[in-house]
């Protein structure tokens, strides 16, 4: 570079000068880079999604359309044969990611809108408040989350509604601890200081300063509990108190459809049936798994060895 | 000093440097040509993004993750690093040629005791073994004028002081009696009393040893008692490389020029019969502990500056903990114009938190990494006055004009800033709550002295402008000439003395100033000689 002026200039001083991409280009360039789990981890969750969205459209019965022939086989008209009422089961295995993945994304939601608020807090007040919730989160985890689940949903019943509240506030207890750890270290910079002094209040420090900051591990985060949530409203379903039927719920699915393993020996394709809903459960697992390693390793900051 | 006609040690030829951002080679170092003789100091000078650690480090043919060499040659003593296997290039660098980091603390590692991490290197390559080793290092830590030499290796790095410890990162990179020793910023993060020493030692040990040093920094004050030949490094590039004293005598390019000019800023002082800000009789302490202050007082007159000096731990960041409310004094209080102000900041009304600003050393951290410049500084104007849309924005131009900037800043994430520009950025969100006060902790230290200067020209243009008062925290004496009207002199919590400027940088001292304004390095490459002679003379 030839400068021509050698006097100083407060605007001429380099920065570290980036190019500058809208949000849509950034995405752009890192998902080319994103290694093959990323990108089958993201094809389907797309794909269940899809499923999830427009579940009525493509399914080819209703969720809850009882037909004439119960534990029919695989056939043409109903592909993978039909349960122990007679619904068919593919769709009920459609309108099952609806379900599934609807209430378990409502609970994860649920748990950080508490946990990360309580976690903020906390993490800003630092005082007796602090204590009071994270001894009171200590206690809280100090139970198996599954056993405590179970009884809460035995006293007050099962329902949806339940369901979500009390799933969420066990796993918020999570979230505050990934909270509050990560936004204490925000919580001591100087830029949260300088917003003390100006006199701003508890809600804007919490959304404007210190949230868009500790953003990343935060999603991270959210993928991982969903997983969690995910497993927990199956096993709770698979054991009866989860979704009630007749919503259909892969969960659910796999306990009603469970007596046909035994007939593997007779038709192979009857002990698979019972298999699929748990393939379901396990294949967005690992998905969701995928991506957010890689989306952990990408803003973690370590650098790819070339 | 100088000795000139040795054999050569290092010769680096037409070296590029590349560092790798947005997808591609970006230039860092654009074909710069050094060299250096046994037993010779070159000083390496420049602005921060200079490229100047970047060239350090490339002589020890290393670089940083992220970038390459991708130009040059680089010949140590007959051998030519860019062709070496990684592991042969490990092991030159245990025993010939060693590193000593601005950050000694960083570069320790917590959990080995001092004497084993002095060793570990000379050891490891066989150079000499396990007891002789140490008993050099006790030798090179007495040399070194650390304190105890014969048992502080027996300590964990957490059990000395930063001065201390970078004293031993020294007596380390000594070890192994390497050729070449690279001092990157050693002195930059320590106090001026302590630099003194460190100086002394490093130079005693250079001299003694024979041994070739490149010495990076960006304090010329510094780098005119070390450097034997100083060359100036600006965009990557080399600007010029002379003899110091030639170089201090007569510099020829114009940006060399610029550079010693801006030891030369100095304002008149002047008092004012009101007080803006009276610090009266207050006593603090951190949760109920120890006290950090006792018995403070301090004034600010109307439109003055007035500036704390002292070492780190001396109490004066506490001070403004307590002028601002972040730390309710537990005794005493504090006057603005006249009236008491509620000693937490929660009772403070928003007028009053308009009234005194802040301003903190790191620029880096006192603004959100996320926010644009345009949020940051209409953050306060929105707050404090109100203003929205466009008025709140033709308002952040105006301010981002006064600070030297222009629009084009507005979109801007801190990130995409130089050191100067954040601080700059600093200095107008203060500006537009439009306070009586501003309170300056360190502001200039971190960032190079030709960037300090048009801080420091900036703020005084200001208060002349706005008639605004400022409380300057710094440890630097040459920042207090330039810019403030009274000198408020701390230590151990107390205030020694405060007077107008002229009267406390002017003889008789109390003991403490006395040492204070003798450790600050002068532009006179025999300046440190001078100072150890008179040492030596007091003893």
């Amino acid at each position: 570079m030839t400068d021509k002026n050698t006097s100083y200039s407060a605007a001429g001083e380099v920065g570290s000068v980036r190019m500058r991409r809208t949000r849509l280009q950034r995405t752009w360039v890192e998902l080319k880079k994103a290694p093959p789990t990323a990108i089958i981890g993201l094809v389907v969750i797309v794909f269940y999604i899809v499923l999830a969205l427009f579940a009525p459209l493509i399914a080819p019965y209703g969720e809850a359309e009882v037909l004439p022939n119960p534990y029919a086989p695989w056939s043409s008209d109903h592909w993978l044969g039909t349960d122990q009422i007679g619904r068919d089961l593919l769709s009920r295995l459609i309108y099952g990611a609806r379900n599934t993945i609807g209430i378990a994304f409502l609970t994860t939601l649920l748990a950080f809108l508490i946990g990360g608020a309580l976690g903020l807090v906390a993490a800003i007040n630092r005082s007796w408040l602090d204590q009071l919730l994270s001894r009171g989160v200590d206690v809280l985890m100090a139970i198996p989350s599954l056993i405590f689940a179970l009884m809460l949903l035995s006293i007050v019943g099962p329902s949806a509604g339940s369901l979500i509240i009390i799933i969420a506030v066990l796993d918020s207890t999570r979230v505050f601890r990934v909270t509050r750890a990560v936004a204490i270290n925000v919580a001591v910079m100087e830029y949260v200081e300088a917003a003390v002094l100006r006199g701003e209040g508890l809600g804007w420090i919490m959304r404007r300063e210190i949230l868009p900051n500790i953003m990343p591990p935060l999603v991270a985060e959210f993928g991982l509990r969903f997983c969690f949530v995910f497993l927990t409203i199956a096993a709770l379903s698979f054991l009866g108190v989860g979704i009630q039927p007749p919503t259909a719920d892969w969960g659910t699915m796999v306990r009603e459809t469970a007596n046909l393993i035994q007939f593997a020996k007779f038709d192979l394709r009857a002990g698979v049936t019972p298999l699929l809903p748990a393939g379901a459960i396990a294949l967005l697992t690992v998905a969701v798994n995928f991506v957010v390693d890689w989306f952990l390793h990408k803003t973690s900051g370590i650098r790819d060895e070339q | 000093m100088s000795n000139s006609g040795g054999d050569r040690l290092l010769e680096m030829r037409n070296i590029r440097i590349e560092g790798f951002a947005d997808e591609k080679w970006n230039p860092i170092i654009r074909g710069v040509d050094l060299s250096l003789d046994r037993g010779e100091v070159l000083g390496l000078i420049g602005e921060s993004g200079a490229g100047k650690s970047t060239l350090g480090k490339a002589s020890m043919g290393y670089t940083q993750p992220g970038c390459r060499i991708s130009g040059g040659t680089i010949v140590f003593d007959g051998i030519d690093l860019r062709e070496l296997s990684s592991s042969r290039l490990q092991r030159i660098w245990g025993s010939r040629i060693a590193y000593v980091a601005q950050s000694a603390a960083a570069s320790f590692n917590p959990a080995h005791k001092l004497i084993d991490q002095t060793v570990a290197a000379a050891v490891r390559e066989g150079i000499s073994s396990d007891s002789t080793a140490r008993d050099d290092a006790r030798k090179l830590y007495a040399s070194l004028q650390l304190p105890e030499p014969g048992s502080i290796g027996e300590r964990y790095p957490h059990q000395v002081s930063g001065g201390q410890l970078q004293r031993v990162m020294t007596a380390m990179a000594l070890s192994p009696r390497p050729d070449l020793i690279i001092f990157d910023e050693p002195t930059t993060a320590l106090d001026v009393t302590t630099q003194v020493e460190v100086l002394g030692a490093i130079r005693d040990i250079v001299e003694n040893f024979n041994t070739a040093a490149i010495y990076i920094t960006h304090d010329l004050a510094v780098v005119a008692q070390m450097a034997d030949r100083i060359k100036v490094l600006r965009y990557g590039n080399e600007v010029e490389e002379a003899d110091t004293r030639e170089m201090l005598a007569e510099p020829k390019m114009d940006y060399t020029k610029s550079l010693w000019a801006v030891r030369t800023l100095r304002k008149e002082a002047k008092s004012s019969a009101k007080n803006v800000l009276d610090i009266e009789n207050v006593d603090a302490s951190y949760g109920g502990s120890a006290k950090v202050l006792h018995d403070v007082s301090i004034r600010l007159p109307l439109g003055r500056t007035v500036a704390i000096v002292g070492e780190s731990g001396s109490g004066k960041s506490t001070a403004a903990r307590v002028v601002t409310g972040l730390l309710p004094a537990s005794n005493g209080r504090v006057l603005f114009n006249g009236d008491q102000l509620p000693p937490d900041i929660k009772n403070r009304s928003k007028e009053q938190l308009r009234r005194i600003q802040m301003i903190y050393q790191m620029a880096d951290t006192a603004m959100n990494p996320r926010q644009t410049v345009g949020e940051i500084i209409g953050r306060p104007l929105e707050f404090y006055h109100g203003l929205k849309g466009k008025e709140k924005e033709a308002k952040v131009f105006e301010l981002l004009e006064s600070i030297e900037l222009n629009e084009e800043f507005y979109d801007r994430l801190p990130g995409e800033l130089s050191g100067g520009q954040k601080q700059r950025i600093c200095i107008s969100r203060a500006l537009a709550a439009e306070p009586d006060v501003i309170i300056c902790d360190e502001v200039t230290s971190a960032l190079d002295q030709i960037v300090q200067e048009g801080i420091l020209q900036l703020l005084m243009r200001q208060q002349r402008e706005r008639g605004i008062s400022y409380l300057f925290i710094t440890h630097d004496i040459a920042t207090v000439e330039a810019i403030s009207d009274e000198i408020v002199v701390m230590l151990n919590g107390r205030v020694v003395e405060q007077g107008i400027k002229d009267e406390v940088l002017s003889p008789p001292h109390p003991e403490y100033t006395e040492k204070l304004l003798k450790s600050v390095p002068e532009m006179d490459p025999c300046w440190l000689d001078r100072v150890f002679q008179e040492k030596s003379i007091a003893v």
